[in-house]
């Protein structure tokens, strides 16, 4: 490579990281880096979004590899969740039971 | 609606703006502004204090300062690849920075010629970018917010390693003394600096509120600062460099004296004492990357090519 022709080499893949904080919970968007291949992604990842053991474990992915909604969608996309209020349990009435009173109770 | 209407009423609602929303390209360019010359602040803040590492005067210091410094590459890296949900590349905000195009926070344009310089920087510089970032934390774009709430979480150590190092010195023996009060007179007026010009002089400020992106004006955060840091720089001993500084009991508020504005202005045009230097370093230290990034990109060329054969 000639010292011209250099501008692949800065530009890296965009890679989206996801962090878990600890075991048992959901993997969370924590931002992106640059880098060549996975390997380097995951690393860089790591060195800059989990210094301080944010993390027990990463994925990355390649943001090209990303399909995502339309914000200006968002009314028409969204919308068949709206209007099923019986999804939700407020929707429904049943008897209340007496409250147990306990004995060692406060 | 029109984009228009939705986009300020989202802002008045206090709704955070998404990468994919529309947003008017005013807002999109003084984002892209801000947030770059944050991000190269960051890259540039490194170098003050990597003078010193090789210079710590204990193995406790210099780790501190080690994992300080790193900790503000991360810093930029998180609010570069943030900038570039906007649409810019990293490399180009990276390219503007070295061809000398862009701006970034005039405190590094300083000189740290002391070991007491560094504590000044993690004290004072880190204390006062840490009043600009918790403002941030509130900012109308969701992916500058979300830096800032990551950042500010590290800040607290830089500022707490920093005002140790003060602290430390200012009980020391008089050498020390008198080398942190010098370097407390050397930082105090570029610091305050640092919020940016009054706001009677400043093009950005209204706009920036208006839209949310800024919560507070120059002034009052320069104010917030100063009330901050001044009773703990008295606690320590140290003398704020000011001969008009004075407490208004009334207010509650600490009042200073007149800032030097055209220093600012000079060293913002490139004529502080250590702008050249900086831009050079920054330069020689990518060029001595380059060998670096190429063995990484050829190293997994030939990765895909060998997986390609396998598949």
């Amino acid at each position: 490579m000639s010292e011209e022709e250099h501008s692949t080499n800065d530009q890296w893949p965009l890679w989206e990281v996801f962090t878990q904080k600890k075991r048992g919970a959901p993997h969370q968007h924590a931002g992106s880096v640059h880098a060549p291949d996975p390997e380097m992604a995951l690393q860089n990842a790591r060195d800059v979004y989990a210094r301080r053991s944010e993390a027990v474990n990463i994925w990355v992915v390649p943001s090209s590899e990303i399909t995502a909604s339309n914000p200006s969608d968002k009314e028409s996309f969204f919308d068949p969740a709206d209007d099923k209020i019986y999804r939700h349990p407020q929707f429904y009435e049943v008897p209340r039971a007496a409250k147990k009173r306990t004995s060692s109770g406060s | 609606m029109k984009e228009q209407d939705k986009f300020q009423e989202k802002i008045e609602q206090d709704e955070k703006i998404e990468p994919k929303d529309w947003m008017p390209d005013r807002y999109r360019n003084q984002l892209i502004r801000m947030m770059s010359q944050h991000a190269h602040s960051e890259i540039v803040g490194m170098l003050p204090e990597g003078n010193w590492i090789t210079r710590a005067p204990s193995l406790r210091r210099k780790m501190g300062l080690l994992a300080k410094v790193q900790d503000e590459a991360g810093h930029g890296m998180y609010i570069y690849s943030n900038t570039e949900t906007l649409g810019i590349s990293r490399q180009e905000m990276i390219d503007q920075l070295l061809k000398g195009e862009a701006k970034y926070s005039n405190i590094f344009n300083y000189p740290t010629l002391s070991w007491a310089d560094i504590g000044m920087i993690g004290w004072l510089v880190d204390g006062a970018a840490m009043v600009n970032q918790t403002m941030l934390v509130k900012t109308s774009y969701g992916p500058y917010s979300r830096a800032m709430i990551r950042i500010c979480k590290e800040e607290n150590f830089h500022r707490k390693q920093g005002h140790e190092i003060v602290a430390t010195l200012a009980n020391g023996i008089p050498e020390q003394q008198e080398m942190v009060q010098d370097a407390l007179n050397r930082w105090w007026w570029p610091t305050l600096m640092m919020f940016g010009p009054p706001d009677s002089n400043s093009p950005h400020t209204n706009e920036l509120m208006q839209w949310k992106v800024k919560r507070k004006s120059n002034d009052e955060l320069r104010q917030d600062f100063i009330d901050r840091v001044i009773p703990e720089a008295h606690q320590m001993g140290l003398k704020i460099p000011d001969p008009d500084l004075i407490f208004n009991e009334e207010t509650g508020h600490w009042e200073i004296g007149e800032i030097d504005w055209d220093e600012f202005w000079q060293v913002i045009k490139g004529n502080g004492p250590m702008n050249h230097e900086r831009l050079e370093t920054r330069r020689k230290a990518h060029e001595s990357g380059r060998w670096v990034r190429e063995a990484a990109e050829a190293y997994a060329h030939k990765q895909k090519l060998q997986q390609q054969k396998a598949s």
